[in-house]
Order: structure tokens, then C-alpha cells, then sequence
């Protein structure tokens, strides 16, 4: 007791010194923020408050542009011989929105076999409040976060964990992605006019969802399929392919033995007979000195 | 040469010693004496080759192939034909970790650690794209212009012989470095072999010594890509030549060219220095393709795995009309006593390539059935000369093109935004259709060029002259043509059906073997059917008489010239 009474002794003594009213003030303001901030719920409330607004934002830009075929509440729509129209969206989740409209494949132009990316229709924020309201719909993967899905994490990696890394991400790209989208990531064709697009011109983020959420006539990896990190690999492998150097030359398309066959014609062949063409119209003259070899 | 140092240089009573030879005189006198050179060399050195670039597309063949065996021989340093599983650790990063078989490694050692040894691969593969591309080019020239015909018929049969052997030669050579797409390659053969009705199984179990894929297959392929297969392409190439050399080169009509003698150059020095050029050529233009472009990228492909493939799995160029067949057969399969037939892989497969290769193989001897001509051919037809012939050519061309398009069905799809389920069944219908109309068309389009030959060669050319007569009448001038293409016309030989006796003799009893003579003499008909026959020299005395009277009625003033009437009539 008498070393508390001292120490508030000694701290009583500044009680009027010239910066005692300002340290009060500023604990006051302290303590009370922090109180604030550690009991209030005001945070969560005005997130949710922001969250209902971008629904609702999103859902009158759905009225607007996704209803006709999708339904007013995303709940897909039958034309009159039965067919699906437009598919429910219930439980497709915020990163199925993010992908298709994204990339430009939604709004569609016309039902079809393939579903062309093309010029994206919205702006980065209206597309945050379209994927705001279809996830509210009903429970899907949601738009994942930049760590989840960009290759740059390679650069924090030892060599060796690098190469592991891509050299796992090679693998499952051949084992579950190469029989649609080509070896080379440059696409292949499906039935009826469809096909795998080319993966050469895809971002990232984009084709994170499209494992995720499996558009069109692709399966869809879920984590449990492809775990998070493996996906990673994929499109850290998906970034190198990109960034080696051409090994062996004009990679001709990138599409195998059909370019190579024809350049082996038009090139090779042509090239060659159009030399056999020269040759033979550039005729000796038979009397140019003895004649004798 | 040894010889020359001998020759007299005057024509006196005695013989002048030959001076002391130079030292090459010297060296090859020396070798002569041991090696009897020089009667060989007289005779071979001065041996004359007609000029024509058409000529020189075997010679493609001949020189891709040289490059072949050189860069192969080189591949053959490092390549390790195994099926060991080896963890890859060279300097691909994507790959390193990979469990790869020992084939597989060594194929991207090559292609990446040996020195210009990516290089090499790829002039390797691009040279064997042009080997059976330029086979397959001069197989064609050779049929247009009738060079196959007595007594050429056996190096035909030799030159298909090649173009069979060169295609295996090419799919073991592919299937080598146990890739993803060789792997795929390989896979699909052990199922065409597993096609075959009864012996399938046992042949694919005799060639793999396992289940598919085995430890066997690579090493075996290997010794018949390094060994087997090129012993036999040497031995064939080198017959095909002494053949050739043998049979003497054929050539076009022309002034001065018959039956009996070659018009040309000589080997030395004219066409040593051509061919041999040509030679660089080659190499210089597969060194370019296999410098710039990529061919097989196995490190992209990654090592062969059962259960991956890849969009695009195509074979080489040469082997894609039967794979384009089995891509457009409906799925046939049918089922026996609990045992699968794959008809639907057996047919496009084994069956239809194997018919197409009979047939190519027969073409001279079918042809010469048909048209019954027994005499020696050393001058060439122009293709429209013989039309059905061409216009068989062209529509066996235009099956093997549509089976091939087929065979890319995938790639064509995405690049021309087509489905492929229509051009499946565009094929399917094209493959029977097109070859029947690419006859019809070749044949009237070669009949056409033979009238209008045979016009021009009685009548001139146009000259785009129009005269007007004093009374107003409008006519363009003729002109004869240059002597030698005049001679190209008018010189070649008309067409000759075969003499049949008749089916029944003086009684009316039919002859054994009258009925195949009957389809025969039917066949032959067909064949020459429409075929405009040279100008004859009545015909072309006629015309002559006719161009005379034109001239001297053009000046005069005679409204009914018939031969103005008839050209303007004509043109």
C-alpha cells in the first residue's frame, strides 16, 4: 500500500502539469474506441447493410438483363416446347456469376451449342452486385480471393519447391484438363459445334471459377475433386506454359500433327518443287569450253 | 581420266607416247587397275537425264532420305530405347520430378542438354514428312504420265512397296519417344491389331510380349525403326534405281525424242552438279524447318500415361486417312457367340488400307489388262492424253483426301467454327461422292484439252488479231503454233483398242473364257470412249489446204470463205 500510495503520489504530482489534460483526453478517447469497437455489433450491421443494398442493386440489374431467360428470381426458365431457356441459377454460387459474366459469355447473344466469350457487358462493380445477388439466391462457391488462385506465390517458393509445384500442376492438367482443352492449353473441339476454348487468353481468377463452378460442358473440380493449392499448381503450370520460351521453334498453332503435316506440305513440299522447278529451267550450255569433265 | 593422257594427239603413221599423267590420272589409272572402274564409269558417267522439273521429285525422296539416315545415325548416339522408370531430372523445369521411362528421358536429353541435338530431332521428323510426301509426289507424276507402263511396271510395285514401308517406317520412328501422343499412338495400333478377328489378340500379345503397354514394345520398335525397316528401304531404294538406270529415263515428245533414245544431259558434269545441288537443297531446306519450326514438342506432351490424352491426338500426316476413316465409320459392333467383333475398327483399319494398297499396287497391271497394250513406252503422255487414267488418279486422290480431312475433323472444327458431327456426316456421304465426281470432271475436263490441243494443232493459235474484210465481215487471225509444241500434239500416239477375238467361234459356241474377254472388251471401250485421237496428215493436210485458201480469199473479197466461217463459227 505504500508503494501504490506513492506511485499515485508521484503520478498526482503532473495532475496539473501542462500536458496532463491532453494525455486524460487522449486515454478517454482510447478507452472509449476501443470499448466500442470490442462490444458494439455496429460493423457486421452496416456490412449487412451494404451487402443488402449491392443485392439489391444486383437484382435490379438482373431484372434488367438476366430474367428474361434466367427467371425473375433466378429460378430458370422453359420455353414453350419444354426446353430450358435459361438454367436456374439457385445455389450456382458468386463465382459462377463472376465467370460467365466476366469473361463476357453472359448476357448470351442467342441459345446455342457454345457459349463464346466475348466484350464484357458490365462494370467491375455491377458484376460485384449481380454475383452479390445470385449468391443470395442460395448457397455456391463464392469469388475466391486473389492468394487462392494467382501464380505469383511461386516467387516466394525455393527452386525446388517451384519446379514441384508447377511440375504437379503439369500433371493434373494432363490427367483431367488435356483431352478437351489440348496439351498446349490451345483448345479442342466437342459435339455439335462446341468446343474447349483456348486457355491462353484466360485470366487467372477466371480460370479458378471455371474448375470450380465447371461452365458449359466442363465438369466441375470441386475442392474435394482438385484441393485449393492443387488448382494453384494448375494455373501456376497454365502461367509458365505461357511465359517458356518457344523450345523448338514457331510452335505452328500449337496444335499437333494436323499443322505440322500441313506446313510439311505447303512449306516443305511446295518450297521443294518450287526449287526442282528452278533447277530444271536453269539449263547448262553444253559448248562452254572442252565439254570434258 | 586415266584414258585422255593416252589419247594421240596427231594423226600420224606412229603412235605418240602419252605424256607422264597428272597426279589424279595417275591415282585413278591406279585404282582402275585394281578395280575396273573405268569401264563403269564410260559408262555410266556420260549417261543422259531428260530435263524436267517433274523429274526431280523422286529425287526429293532420294535426299530427304539421305538426310534421314544422317541425322538418325546421329539420334542413335543418345537415344536409349528402354521402358525403365527413370525420375526425370534434367533441365525442362515443368517436368523435373516426373517419373518418365528411360525412352522418354533420353528423348528430352536430346532435345534439350546434347548440342543442336533439338535441332537434329526435328530436321529427323521433318525429313520424314518430306520423304513420303515427295514418294507419294512422284507417284503421282509417274502414273500421270504413263510412266509406269511396260517394262516399268515391277519398279512401280517397288516404289509402292517403299511408300508401305516408309509409312511403318514413320509410325515406329514416332512412337519412339514414348510421349504422351506417341504413347496414344501406340495404344490405338494395339487396337487395331486387337481388331482383327481371331488372331488379334495373339497378335497383340506377340507384339508387345504383355499386356498393353508393356516393357517390350519401345525396344522392339526401336530395332525395327534402326534396323529392319532401313535394310529393307536401302535394298528397295537401291533396286528401284538400277531399274531405273537400267530401263533409261523416260521423257516427254518432243523434236528429236522417240522410243529409242534419251535426249538430255549427262551425268557429268550437268547432272552431278544438279543433283548433287539438289541435295543441299534438302538439307538446307530441312535444317530451316527443323531450326525454326516446332515438330512433336515432347516436353509438352509430356511422358506417355495410359490414362491421359490430349484434344488433337493425331497421327502423323501419312497415317491419317485410315485414321480419318475410323473417324467417320459409324459404330458398327457386333457380337458372336459372347466374342465383340469391332467392325466398325476393323474395316477403316486393316481392310480399306489394305484394299487401297492392293489397288495401288495393281494400277499398272489393271490398266494394262484394260487397255491391252503389250508395247514398250519410253516417251510420257501429257495427263489429258489419257483421260480415264487421269481422272482414276484424281478420284483415288480426292477418297484419300476426303478420308484425310476427316482425319483432322477435330482441329478443322475449331478453326473453321464447324460442328463436327456435320462434317462427320459430309464425309460419310463425300468420301463415296466425291470420287465419283472427280472422275467424271477430270475426264471431260482432259477430253476438252485434248479437243482444244488437237484444234490448235490443225487450225493455230489466236493470236487476239481480229481482221475485218473489206465487206465488213470480223475474223481473227490464226497462227501456227511453235514446231515443238506442234509436235507434242500432233507426234504422240493415238489411242489403240485391244484386238479381242470373238466370243464364239464359227458355230456359235461360246470360247472358255470368252466372258472375262467380254467385260474386257467392254472395259477397254470405256476406257478410250470420247478420247479425241491425234490430228492424222489428211486431217492436218486438210486443215492446211483449207488456211491456204484463207489467206488468198482474205485478201480477195469472197463472203463465204468456209474456213472463216467455220472459225468464227468455232471461237
Amino acid at each position: 500500500m505504500r508503494f501504490l500510495n506513492r506511485s499515485a503520489g508521484r503520478l498526482s504530482r503532473h495532475r496539473r502539469g501542462p500536458l496532463a489534460g491532453l494525455v486524460v483526453l487522449l486515454l478517454g478517447l482510447v478507452l472509449t474506441g476501443t470499448a466500442y469497437a470490442a462490444f458494439a455489433p455496429a460493423g457486421q450491421a452496416e456490412e449487412a447493410a451494404d451487402n443488402a443494398e449491392l443485392v439489391e442493386q444486383g437484382r435490379e440489374l438482373f431484372l434488367v438483363g438476366c430474367a428474361t431467360c434466367h427467371g425473375q428470381n433466378g429460378e430458370g426458365v422453359l420455353d414453350v416446347n419444354g426446353n430450358q431457356l435459361g438454367p436456374s441459377l439457385q445455389g450456382v454460387g458468386a463465382a459462377s456469376v463472376d465467370f460467365q459474366v466476366g469473361t463476357g459469355r453472359m448476357p448470351m447473344v442467342q441459345p446455342g451449342q457454345q457459349n463464346p466469350s466475348k466484350n464484357v457487358a458490365y462494370s467491375d462493380e455491377e458484376i460485384e452486385a449481380l454475383a452479390a445477388f445470385v449468391a443470395s439466391l442460395g448457397p455456391g462457391p463464392g469469388i475466391p480471393e486473389e492468394e487462392q488462385y494467382s501464380s505469383d506465390y511461386l516467387d516466394s517458393l525455393s527452386a525446388e519447391e517451384r519446379d514441384a509445384a508447377i511440375n504437379r500442376g503439369q500433371q493434373i492438367f494432363l490427367t483431367n484438363c488435356t483431352a478437351c482443352h489440348n496439351f498446349n492449353g490451345r483448345g479442342g473441339a466437342m459435339p455439335r459445334g462446341g468446343y474447349a476454348p483456348g486457355l491462353r487468353e484466360t485470366s487467372e481468377k477466371h480460370i479458378y471459377e471455371a474448375m470450380l463452378t465447371g461452365p458449359g460442358q466442363m465438369d466441375v473440380f470441386s475442392d474435394g475433386n482438385i484441393p485449393p493449392e492443387n488448382k494453384r499448381e494448375v494455373i501456376a503450370f497454365l502461367t509458365t506454359l505461357e511465359e517458356e520460351p518457344q523450345q523448338g521453334g514457331f510452335s505452328l498453332g500449337g496444335l499437333g500433327p494436323v499443322s505440322e503435316g500441313l506446313f510439311a506440305w505447303l512449306l516443305g513440299i511446295g518450297g521443294l518443287v518450287g526449287f526442282a522447278v528452278w533447277i530444271a529451267a536453269h539449263t547448262t550450255r553444253t559448248q562452254k569450253g572442252k565439254g570434258q569433265a | 581420266m586415266s584414258t585422255t593422257s593416252k589419247v594421240a594427239s596427231t594423226n600420224g603413221a606412229t603412235a605418240v607416247a602419252g605424256g607422264k599423267p597428272s597426279r589424279i590420272g595417275a591415282g585413278a589409272q591406279w585404282a582402275d587397275e585394281r578395280l575396273g572402274l573405268a569401264g563403269l564409269a564410260k559408262k555410266n558417267l556420260r549417261k543422259v537425264f531428260p530435263d524436267h522439273w517433274s523429274f526431280m521429285l523422286g529425287e526429293i525422296a532420294l535426299w530427304s532420305f539421305v538426310v534421314l539416315l544422317l541425322t538418325g545415325v546421329f539420334l542413335t548416339f543418345w537415344f536409349n530405347p528402354s521402358m525403365v522408370e527413370v525420375e526425370y531430372q534434367g533441365s525442362y523445369a515443368p517436368l523435373r520430378g516426373s517419373y518418365v521411362s528411360e525412352a522418354f528421358n533420353s528423348s528430352m536429353h536430346i532435345s534439350f542438354e546434347v548440342r543442336g541435338g533439338l535441332l537434329v530431332r526435328q530436321m529427323h521428323h521433318w525429313a520424314a514428312h518430306l520423304f513420303i510426301a515427295s514418294m507419294m509426289i512422284h507417284m503421282m507424276r509417274v502414273f500421270f504420265t504413263g510412266a509406269h507402263r511396260k517394262p516399268r511396271e515391277l519398279n512401280w510395285v517397288i516404289g509402292s512397296l517403299l511408300l508401305l514401308i516408309g509409312t511403318l517406317e514413320g509410325f515406329t520412328g514416332y512412337s519412339l519417344p514414348d510421349d504422351l501422343l506417341s504413347g496414344t499412338g501406340v495404344r490405338a495400333a494395339d487396337g487395331f491389331i486387337k481388331s482383327i478377328p481371331v488372331v488379334g489378340t495373339y497378335g497383340s500379345f506377340l507384339l508387345f510380349g504383355d499386356e498393353f503397354p508393356g516393357t517390350a514394345i519401345i525396344p522392339r520398335l526401336y530395332i525395327i525403326h534402326v534396323l529392319l525397316i532401313p535394310g529393307v528401304l536401302l535394298a528397295l531404294v537401291a533396286a528401284h534405281m538400277l531399274l531405273l538406270v537400267y530401263h533409261k529415263h523416260t521423257q516427254w515428245p518432243g523434236p528429236g525424242r522417240t522410243e529409242g533414245n534419251v535426249v538430255g544431259f549427262p551425268m557429268l558434269p550437268v547432272y552431278a552438279a544438279k543433283a548433287g545441288g539438289f541435295f543441299f537443297i534438302v538439307f538446307g531446306v530441312t535444317a530451316v524447318m527443323g531450326a525454326l519450326m516446332t515438330i512433336n514438342p515432347i516436353w509438352m506432351y509430356g511422358p506417355y500415361d495410359p490414362s491421359k490424352v490430349t484434344a488433337g491426338s493425331q497421327p502423323d500426316w501419312y497415317m491419317g486417312w485410315p485414321d480419318g476413316l475410323l473417324r467417320i465409320m459409324p459404330g458398327w459392333e457386333f457380337e458372336f457367340w459372347g466374342v465383340t467383333f469391332p467392325f466398325n475398327v476393323f474395316l477403316p483399319i486393316i481392310v480399306v488400307p489394305g484394299v487401297m494398297w492392293t489397288i495401288l499396287l495393281l494400277l499398272p497391271f489393271i490398266e494394262n489388262w484394260i487397255t491391252g497394250d503389250k508395247r514398250e513406252h519410253h516417251l510420257l503422255q501429257r495427263p489429258r492424253d489419257a483421260p480415264t487414267r487421269t481422272a482414276l488418279m484424281v478420284s483415288l486422290m480426292t477418297f484419300y483426301a476426303m478420308a484425310w480431312i476427316a482425319g483432322g475433323n477435330d482441329i478443322i472444327a475449331i478453326r473453321f467454327d464447324l460442328s463436327i458431327n456435320q462434317i462427320t456426316y459430309f464425309l460419310r456421304a463425300a468420301i463415296f461422292i466425291g470420287p465419283l465426281i472427280a472422275f467424271m470432271i477430270t475426264r471431260r475436263w482432259c477430253i476438252s484439252l485434248q479437243r482444244h490441243a488437237k484444234e490448235q494443232a490443225l487450225h493455230g493459235y489466236e493470236t487476239g488479231i481480229i481482221e475485218r474484210s473489206p465487206d465488213g465481215a470480223y475474223s481473227e487471225r490464226h497462227q501456227p503454233l511453235p514446231a515443238a509444241k506442234q509436235l507434242v500434239i500432233t507426234g504422240r500416239e493415238g489411242d489403240r483398242l485391244p484386238e479381242l477375238e470373238p466370243g464364239t467361234d464359227a458355230n456359235g459356241v461360246r470360247k472358255p473364257g470368252s466372258r472375262t474377254d467380254g467385260l474386257r472388251g467392254r472395259l477397254s471401250k470405256l476406257w478410250f470412249a470420247d478420247n479425241v485421237q491425234p490430228p492424222t496428215q489428211a486431217e492436218i493436210d486438210e486443215a492446211h489446204h483449207h488456211h491456204d485458201g484463207a489467206h488468198e480469199l482474205g485478201a480477195g473479197s469472197s463472203a463465204d470463205d468456209d474456213d472463216h466461217v467455220t472459225l468464227t463459227k468455232g471461237h
